[in-house]
């Protein structure tokens, strides 16, 4: 699949923000009023905000029509995208009147509902993370994507990203960070686990091109070929699906984006916490994740192969 | 009704008039135009509605070509329609014509994505994804004569490999040769139950292999006699 940057763009940001939020409300829900001051509060939902406002202003570059995107709300009883949409529009509202609730501290007399709430927007922000997933995951036609693991994949990789940046806010503001490194090291390696668990699961072709024509040619036993294509040029069927990738290179970009995405940060933390501790390996961690994350998404797109490519030619997918 | 198409691949010689025929009408209809890029610089490029693509399978005796016309499915559970975020993509309740709404369509490709055959295309130019509407101008305008209101693609087709009706007519012609024939879907795995069929290639003939064999005396005597009269 054609690797479209700025939906590599969105998905990785809107998944730290969303991470982020996630893990702010979790932290609220727990130790409510405990753990943050409200200035501390107030700078990771503003951070957090800003992740997932500009991932979903950067999907909007890809559509042809942009004109008609408020449109893209009205089919949510069928369409993932239709889903992930609405959710982020009514997070909005729902996440302002919380902080505004938060600001007046309301939670003093109102704690169990403050603490519902918090739950609340957790729950939700995982959700829209889960439902840019499955934007990917529901298609049959390109195997890669159509497996469990993909959101699995959205969410963990959105909360380890949303975790390296609240422990860089709590650890710059002073905070004692004890007992939260434990928990961020846990969730890289985490995230860590479910992609490589995602790359074992789609090892292998699972369509061939006899799965795609021999239903009509009903010649079983013997192989088909590609004769010709029966066009002169490239046809937007080819710019978008005919995306291929030199084994070597997507070899390297997947070994640069587990390094990067993965093992880096958590050498990193793991220094910064227990050997000698500097913000600048906190702040390189941070890019370093970033770097790697997007180099992750581009690999999601460029390994993915679309059933359509069997009619152009492909052996298999 | 359920209309679509049947494809004999025994008759199709893979002239490709059906996708220029397709390309001629539907410029100017109701999901026009079919927009060309460049089409006279160094790249051509364009949409079409219907492409046909070329197969070989086996080897001698056993080998042949086998030309692949490919366009819309019109599936009864169209992934197309399913996906689309804005309701630009819809299926006819009347008639189970898949067909997009330019008005509510934003381009975001996600319909072409979970299309497995390929049958949609981005119009770059207008933003708004294109595709097969079964000649939906053509097969109702009562102002043309009843044995033309049929799809372009079928009505240009030279060698009658394309047959257009409704499915869910046991007598309708569809039906017929799609019953008789043992009409095959594509990708039925997937599950979008496509209504379009296609007839596969009869088996051919044996081509006999001719073995050849140590010659005999009198085929010996004759080469002997043919190359005396050659000097």
């Amino acid at each position: 699949m054609h690797p479209a940057f700025s939906v590599i763009f969105f998905t990785v940001t809107s998944g730290a923000g969303y991470g982020l939020i996630a893990l702010l409300c979790l932290l609220n829900f727990l130790y409510f009023g405990m753990l943050l001051d409200k200035s501390t509060f107030f700078i990771c939902a503003t951070v957090g905000s800003a992740l997932f406002t500009m991932g979903l202003i950067s999907s909007t570059f890809h559509l042809a029509n942009p004109k008609n995107a408020w449109r893209a709300f009205m089919r949510f009883r069928t369409s993932w995208l239709a889903r992930e949409g609405i959710l982020a529009i009514l997070f909005y509202p729902i996440l302002f009147l919380y902080l505004f609730l938060v600001y007046i501290d309301f939670q003093i007399e109102n704690f169990m509902f403050m603490q519902a709430y918090s739950f609340f927007i957790f729950l939700m922000s995982v959700l829209i993370i889960h439902c840019t997933g499955m934007i990917y995951a529901c298609l049959k036609t390109i195997p890669q994507w159509n497996t469990f693991w993909t959101p699995i994949n959205y969410i963990t990789i959105g909360i380890s990203l949303g975790s390296l940046i609240l422990f860089f806010i709590l650890d710059f503001n002073n905070y004692n960070v004890d007992p939260y490194k434990y928990y961020l090291l846990a969730a890289i390696a985490f995230s860590f686990f479910t992609k490589i668990s995602y790359y074992i699961s789609i090892r292998g072709s699972r369509h061939n091109i006899g799965q795609a024509t021999n239903a009509a040619i009903k010649l079983k036993s013997t192989n088909v070929r590609l004769l010709d294509v029966g066009h002169t040029g490239g046809t937007f069927l080819t710019d978008e699906f005919g995306y291929k990738v030199a084994e070597k290179k997507l070899f390297r970009v997947k070994t640069f984006s587990i390094i990067s995405g993965f093992l880096a940060p958590f050498t990193l933390i793991y220094i910064h916490s227990f050997v000698f501790e500097s913000m600048l390996l906190c702040i390189l961690a941070i890019s370093l994740a970033f770097f790697g994350m997007v180099a992750e998404r581009w690999l999601f797109f460029a390994q993915a192969k679309h059933v359509v490519n069997l009619y152009h030619g492909s052996q298999n997918v | 009704m359920r209309l679509g198409l049947v494809v004999d691949l025994d008759k199709c010689v893979g002239c490709s008039a059906c996708a220029i025929a397709c390309k001629q009408w539907n410029t100017s209809g109701t999901s026009g135009s079919l927009t060309d890029y460049r089409p006279y610089g160094a790249d051509p490029s364009g949409v079409f509605f219907n492409r046909i693509r070329h197969y070989e399978t086996g080897n001698y005796p056993d080998s042949k070509t086998v030309h692949f016309p490919m366009s819309c499915m019109h599936c009864e559970e169209a992934a197309c329609v399913t996906v689309c975020p804005t309701g630009a993509s819809y299926k006819r309740e009347e008639d189970g014509i898949v067909l997009v709404d330019p008005e509510k369509c934003m381009g975001c490709n996600y319909c072409a994505w979970a299309c497995p055959y390929g049958a949609r295309e981005l119009d770059r130019e207008e933003g708004v994804m294109k595709k097969c509407t079964l000649c939906v101008d053509r097969i109702y305008d009562e102002n043309l004569p009843k044995e033309e209101r049929k799809p372009a693609c079928v009505m240009t087709c030279p060698t009658t490999a394309r047959y257009f009706g409704d499915f869910d007519d046991p007598n309708s012609e569809v039906s017929i040769v799609s019953r008789k024939r043992d009409g095959q879907e594509l990708f039925p795995e997937l599950g979008y139950k496509p209504v379009n069929q296609y007839l596969s290639p009869r088996k051919k003939v044996e081509i006999k292999q001719h073995e050849i064999s140590e010659p005999n005396l009198v085929r010996k005597v004759k080469d002997w006699v043919n190359k005396v009269v050659e000097l």
